[in-house]
């Protein structure tokens, strides 16, 4: 087998995906554009030399749709020989670009292809692309579908966690992004997004709230709790999965879930051959990935069982991983991995995660992976490990190795 | 039969009167002669409109369930071709080209409603009686002849209307008239004398709108617009939904919501809402005449699962058979009841008063003292003020039955009632002692019936000196809204006493069921069983909530645990001391008689767990939660609420041991055991609904096995949205 190597990762910062975010006035397209300018800008690379760009988007409707990907890549001044694709596999779509890229190496079919994905949910809402599976009763009802707020409730009552161990986690994660970004940490990665002239519109993540104590958290009302309770009533169709389950108690709000923003990235993987082609250093190589389906009515407990089933074909320990990954969806879903898999929380998200940055969706797996190269670098640390919970309940995992 | 006629003006009448029967049906018969009607009214050039009306008190009651019941389903493609006529003949008159209206003078339901909803203008009677709707759903059908088409196209579906459809179509509800005329499914309402002068006023009126080409196959170019459905009309949007698209934000929200709100209501045990709402989604993405085939798909489905068979057969032919007093013996003459005693002025005495009264027998109510008979005619004052407050029952009517309520202590006023009722405490003596005060008093021909729960009715009739007057009622707590009485007979009983005893229970309209003696009788054996396998299941580290929720997603409105709350622990216990003392060492604890559960040394230790338990809650005057673990928590601000959150223990989550296919298998195999407890009691309800006292021997030769039949024993009608085992109505 071909190995595949990682030759840089870049990412856009995250805008607030609202109307007043600072991305709102940009286009997915652009936000995609801007990644994959950085990566040809920062390598001087020759793009006939990249085969194909695959991009996450998961509401690829409107101006995200008709492959968002081959857009980007023209738009980018590409090759026109690059080809470009666009894929869905929900929150971990970047990741899952990524491995794909990568399997397109290792498999000898591609030299090199980039892996990232683009999401402006400021602009294209969350569910903006339908889907049988909530709306066609024959779909809803016998897969149990409840939204995912009430998996992540249901997951952390299943599992014991508390409003208070939810809230905890949640200001550490704030904790520790303020740290990174005052520490420069993520310099390496974030390109700023500027307009036609150059006028730069975003270089920081502007969804943080670095301020956040356990007391303002506190204040919040729990998000899910109507939906669950009253009308029209989720948490008697998640009783029918888990009947074991008395009561779902309701803590996920807006605070310790993950933040709603707009964002791309993108990450360059090619054989030995391109690295030496286009003069370029193997920053990491991708031991590699499995993806996994879980019970989809509690959806979000797929990362576990992924990581397993990857380590298991590895022959890995999870005390082999030096630093660890997982896309901070909602705060339960990090506690019940690191419950789960025996893993500290020193080893977890070390530089805080989605709760305090956001999770632009199709793009976040290729966000993370970047991050977790960037931290093994500066720390001089060997392995990390990237992994997302995904809806309709499934997972992602990806293990790279420094070099 | 069906009646045609064409008057000068070139107006046709249909006229459904089906002799020899009160109220019309849809049945092969009918079909096939309204059919020939309907095809000589659109091919006759000289006919211009059409009424179609009924010469009954009601319009059309909707389809011969034995029809449903007997139709052979084996074969898919024959069942639809079956089951597709009555869509494909009322298609033929809707797009025939003349204006039809629906004269509804009276109740039109289910079919009755379908007819009609073909029809391009309705006119109702202003009937009071009548009632319309599609209660398909309540006996696990859909309206299958274009039902589930019409009315979401009508009404519209977007969240505002779709509470509408659905309370039509899913929640199966009756509506009156106006509702009806309301929600948008009929037009107009007339006074009841005017209703064919207005119907053909509205046939001889020439439209304002100018012809118009209908988009059904084959259309001819101008079609008189009143013969036009809104469905058939070029540019028609389902109401409610932007651009009339169910893929719009506020069709998919509706729709989300509908799905979540039927699963929730329906436990996904029944299968019909399901389908309807599925017939609603597809139906409306679709051309008309291809969404007729989709509810045809899913109506042949219903009919093909066990389920509807199993609602129809029980909640209509076996509660209709109990009602009808199919267990009365023939042979006696009818027994009127004009005044009856009561004895015990408690909750389930004073209960048996106020629904006596409500049904115009005078009582006289007995306790020890004044005070405790005052005590439960206060009761019977209080139901009834209940209603009055509720515009039920009038002031002056609220007197006139109160008064019917003699409350005393004198036991020499029983002279001149046709029947006692005994409602005191369960205990042989007590129950001896008034047998004996009451029949002092007490007419040779005059019934003595007990309302005990437990106490075999053969033992109780030793105190009595006319042991064949001697008979078992056992009501159900609150009366009031309990629909079921057991009636059991004593080995003495007469015949003459059971088709007496089971004129009273018509006569307060409630659903009897007729059964042998035994400890227990049937009811209590089979509720027995249920809770105590609930609890034998907790006591084997089955998570409480698992136990009632698995309980539940079988189809019983209650979980075992929650069950033993409601009666309380405390009259268990009273029941298994007053079994024991009777039986001695032949006791053995309620579910495990035939020796199930029984062997592997296990049965001694679950009871003196069991003991022990029930003891502990004594000792703690704690009747309704177990120390320490604690069942149920009646502090939490819920009456029934678990204590133990997610009802797994700390080492399982870390382990996640309810996860491993292993640990849930074994959980699913107690669970199932619990099903298994239910079934042959429900097996014996059936039999016993239709057989009566045979029903324990004909328990085993019962095939067919239907969950919903114990519903109907315990807590009689059923139905969507109102789950009722021994809960109220």
């Amino acid at each position: 087998m071909v190995e595949a190597y990682i030759y840089d990762a870049v990412r856009t910062p995250r805008g607030k995906g609202r109307k007043d975010g600072s991305l709102h006035e940009v286009t997915p397209v652009r936000l995609a554009v801007t990644a994959l300018e950085a990566l040809r800008d920062r390598n001087k690379l020759d793009t006939s030399t990249v085969d194909d760009i695959v991009l996450g988007c998961v509401a690829p409707v409107g101006e995200q749709g008709a492959d968002i990907a081959r857009t980007a890549a023209v738009m980018a001044k590409y090759s026109e020989t690059v080809s470009g694709v666009q894929i869905n596999r929900f929150c971990a779509s970047g990741l899952e670009a990524v491995n794909m890229a990568a399997a397109q190496v290792m498999s000898g079919n591609s030299q090199a292809a980039i892996g990232g994905g683009v999401e402006s949910m400021s602009r294209i809402p969350m569910g903006s692309d339908g889907g049988a599976w909530a709306v066609d009763p024959a779909v809803a009802m016998p897969m149990y579908f409840v939204p995912q707020g009430i998996s992540a409730d249901l997951l952390a009552t299943k599992y014991g966690f508390s409003r208070d161990d939810v809230d905890a986690y949640a200001v550490e994660s704030q904790k520790r992004a303020k740290a990174a970004w005052d520490k420069g940490y993520f310099k390496k990665s974030v390109v700023p997004v500027r307009d036609q002239n150059g006028v730069e519109i975003l270089a920081h993540d502007e969804h943080m709230r670095p301020t956040t104590t356990m007391q303002t958290l506190a204040s919040l009302e729990p998000s899910f709790k109507g939906q669950g309770e009253m009308m029209p009533g989720f948490n008697a169709v998640a009783m029918q999965r888990y009947p074991e389950v008395e009561r779902i108690n309701h803590m996920h709000h807006a605070g310790n879930s993950s933040g709603i923003v707009d964002g791309a990235a993108g990450v360059l993987i090619g054989n030995k051959e391109f690295g030496e082609r286009n003069g370029l250093k193997p920053r990491a190589r991708i031991k590699g990935f499995a993806s996994i389906g879980s019970e989809p009515t509690i959806m979000l407990t797929g990362p576990a069982p992924s990581t397993e089933k990857l380590l298991k074909r590895l022959g890995m320990k999870t005390t082999d991983i030096d630093l660890y990954e997982l896309n901070e969806a909602f705060a339960a879903v990090v506690l019940r991995y690191m419950q789960k898999l025996d893993i500290p929380h020193d080893k977890m998200n070390v530089n805080g995660g989605a709760i305090a940055m956001g999770h632009p969706l199709g793009a976040t797996g290729a966000m993370i992976l970047g991050t977790l190269l960037d931290e093994l670098e500066r720390t001089g640390k060997g392995t990390g490990l990237a992994t997302l919970c995904i809806g309709g309940g499934m997972g992602v995992s990806t293990i790279i190795e420094r070099m | 039969m069906i009646n045609y006629s064409v008057d000068s003006d070139g107006i046709a009448t249909i006229l459904w009167d089906m002799p020899g029967r009160s109220m019309n049906v849809l049945n092969e018969g009918s079909i096939t002669a309204f059919a020939d009607a309907a095809q000589k009214a659109v091919a006759d050039e000289k006919v211009k409109g059409v009424i179609l009306t009924s010469g009954k008190d009601s319009f059309i009651a909707g389809a011969d369930l034995d029809m449903l019941l007997n139709t052979d389903t084996s074969d898919a493609t024959a069942v639809m071709n079956q089951f597709s006529q009555l869509q494909r003949m009322f298609r033929a008159y809707e797009t025939g080209g003349k204006p039809w209206v629906a004269a509804i003078n009276g109740t039109a339901l289910g079919g009755g409603l379908e007819i009609c909803l073909a029809c391009h203008y309705r006119i109702a009677a202003d009937n009071k009686k009548a009632k319309i709707g599609q209660p398909e759903v309540k006996l696990g059908l859909l309206p299958g002849a274009g039902g589930t088409q019409r009315i979401p196209r009508l009404l519209g579906f977007g969240m505002a209307q779709a509470m509408g459809v659905s309370q039509i179509l899913i929640e199966g509800k009756d509506l009156s008239v106006d509702e009806a005329k309301n929600l948008g499914v009929i037009h107009e309402v007339v006074p009841a004398d005017k209703l064919l002068v207005r119907a053909k006023e509205w046939l001889m009126t020439p439209s304002k709108e100018a012809p118009i080409k209908p988009t059904w196959p084959k259309a001819p170019n101008a079609v008189d617009a009143r013969a036009v459905q809104p469905w058939d009309r070029p540019g028609y949007k389902i109401p409610g939904l932007p651009g009339g698209q169910i893929w719009s934000p506020a069709g998919l929200q509706t729709f989300i919501g509908a799905n979540a709100l039927v699963s929730a209501k329906t436990l996904s045990v029944y299968p019909a809402p399901k389908a309807i709402l599925s017939c609603i989604y597809e139906g409306l993405m679709l051309p008309f005449d291809s969404a007729l085939k989709v509810e045809t798909r899913y109506f042949v489905s219903l009919l093909r699962d066990p389920v509807a068979k199993s609602m129809i057969r029980t909640l209509f032919f076996g509660l209709q058979d109990a009602n009808k007093l199919v267990r009365r013996p023939k042979g006696v003459d009818k027994q009127d009841y004009s005044k009856i005693g009561i004895l015990g002025a408690g909750f389930m005495g004073a209960g048996i008063a106020t629904v006596s009264v409500q049904n115009g027998i005078d009582v006289v109510l007995i306790d020890r003292d004044q005070a405790a008979a005052d005590k439960g005619r206060q009761h019977v004052a209080d139901e009834l003020d209940k209603q009055v407050k509720r515009g039920r029952l009038a002031q002056d009517k609220r007197d006139a039955l109160l008064a019917k309520v003699t409350a005393t202590a004198d036991y020499a006023q029983l002279k001149g009632v046709q029947m006692v009722i005994e409602a005191v405490f369960e205990n042989r003596e007590i129950k001896a002692e008034v047998t004996k005060k009451a029949e002092a008093v007490l007419g040779v021909k005059d019934i003595f019936a007990s309302n005990t729960s437990t106490l075999p009715i053969t033992g109780l009739a030793e105190a009595s000196v006319r042991p064949e007057n001697f008979i078992g009622l056992h009501f159900f707590s609150p009366v009031e809204k309990m629909p079921l009485v057991e009636i059991i007979m004593g080995k003495k009983t007469s015949q003459e006493t059971l088709a007496r005893a089971l004129d009273y229970v018509q006569k307060i309209r409630k659903t009897p069921i007729v059964v042998n003696d035994s400890r227990g009788f049937f009811t209590s054996r089979v509720v027995g069983g249920y809770i105590s396998e609930g609890i034998r299941m907790l006591q084997e580290g089955v998570p409480a909530a698992m136990i009632d929720n698995a309980a539940r997603l079988a189809g019983m409105p209650v979980g075992p645990l929650t069950l033993n709350d409601e009666v309380a622990i405390d009259l268990s216990w009273k029941i298994v001391q007053q079994s024991q003392k009777d039986l001695g060492d032949k006791y053995k604890p309620s579910g495990t008689e035939d020796g199930a559960g029984a062997g592997r040394g296990r049965e001694e230790e679950r009871r003196r767990r069991g003991d022990q338990e029930a003891a502990a809650l004594r000792a703690g005057g704690r009747c309704c939660a177990l120390p320490g673990r604690g069942r149920f928590d009646r502090s939490a601000g819920r009456r029934y609420r678990l204590d133990h959150g997610s009802g797994l223990r700390a080492a399982d989550r870390r382990h996640d041991l309810a996860d491993r296919p292993g640990r849930r298998r074994q959980i699913r195999r107690r669970v199932r055991c619990a099903g298994a407890k239910v079934r042959p009691a429900v097996h014996a309800a059936q039999a016993a609904a239709r057989h009566g006292g045979q029903g324990r021997k004909l328990l085993r030769q019962e095939q067919g096995q239907s969950r919903l039949t114990f519903r109907l024993i315990v807590c009689g009608k059923g139905g969507f949205g109102r789950p009722c085992l021994l809960q109220p109505q």
